[in-house]
């Protein structure tokens, strides 16, 4: 399985926030298992999935110079099931960027694909990233971006064409 | 200007938020580590916390400055702060309550330096310097 959690993005402004879409199709692994008979998305990979936007959104504002890990999640609120079928829209906007860190805030809404307005909320969570010291990293895992690579990279294909254009409206 | 009182409780909100304790856990004699159960990287989430609250900047390493003791070897002889390292600790750490500690000085007791009570006299200088 790609441990990719968001299918592309829809809107990215370099340094603010960032909105992903994720589509969620029956034929996924997880949903065999978790729960047989009753699929549901797990949540806390609707948290990786904010992750994942939030942390390209971070990575993103240093031109991807820096190893951006998930350091902490403070809160989490789940607030309805998500199930086969729905689209999840993720929103994360940046509260705090430092050289250490940032810390964003995100919501996932839930909708049935086709219908109109913002959807359902899902899930807040609060994120927060720590930079991986420069030095120390280096010496373990040498020059290479290991966050920013694979998979991820495929994503960050959508960012350029969205950084030039004004957001999208939400529905 | 926000008086002690007030920045003790806007402190503590903080701290409550941070570290997923109770608001009557935190007293201004609380260690952060040893009472209130803070990590390493909670350090850093409550710098944030603390800089948007109070609409300040805190420079890396200024509340926090975990690296002291970590490039200079005259600053710990014997598991014990040496007094150039209290010297260095005085002046990096204007605001920590250090006589109590000086009296035994065990590097392994420096974590019970950082109380509640020393964020909130930290913060009421910053907060000093920015209105002057």
């Amino acid at each position: 399985m790609r441990w990719v959690w968001i299918d592309r993005f829809l809107d990215f402004q370099k340094g603010k926030s960032a909105r992903a879409l994720k589509n969620l199709s029956l034929a996924e692994e997880y949903f065999a298992d978790h729960f047989p008979g009753y699929p549901v998305m797990p949540g806390p990979l609707m948290v990786e999935g904010l992750a994942q936007t939030g942390g390209i959104l971070v990575g993103h504002a240093n031109d991807f110079k820096e190893k951006v890990v998930l350091a902490k999640v403070p809160y989490a609120r789940f607030h309805r099931d998500v199930r086969p079928g729905e689209q999840l829209i993720y929103d994360v906007r940046v509260t705090s960027l430092r050289e250490e860190g940032a810390v964003v805030e995100g919501k996932v809404h839930c909708r049935t694909p086709g219908s109109t307005g913002p959807g359902e909320l899902a899930v807040e969570a609060e994120i927060f990233f720590a930079h991986l010291d420069q030095a120390r990293s280096k010496a373990i895992f040498g020059d290479r971006n290991f966050v920013f690579s694979g998979d991820l990279k495929l994503l960050m294909q959508h960012i350029l064409p969205l950084t030039d254009k004004q957001p999208d409206k939400p529905g | 200007m926000p008086t002690r009182d007030e920045i003790f409780a806007k402190v503590s909100e903080t701290l409550v938020e941070a570290l997923n304790v109770d608001a009557d856990e935190v007293k201004p004699e609380s260690t952060l580590q040893g009472d209130l159960g803070a990590e390493s990287i909670d350090f850093l989430d409550i710098v944030f916390r603390l800089e948007r609250e109070f609409g300040i900047k805190i420079p890396r390493g200024e509340l926090f400055p975990e690296s002291i003791f970590q490039g200079d070897p005259d600053f710990v002889a014997n598991g014990k702060v040496t007094e150039k390292g209290l010297a260095e600790l005085r002046a990096r750490m204007p605001f920590a309550e250090l006589d109590e500690f000086e009296k035994d000085p065990q590097v392994m007791k420096i974590g019970e330096l950082f109380t509640v009570e020393l964020i909130t006299r930290y913060i009421e200088i910053k907060v000093k310097e920015g209105a002057n």
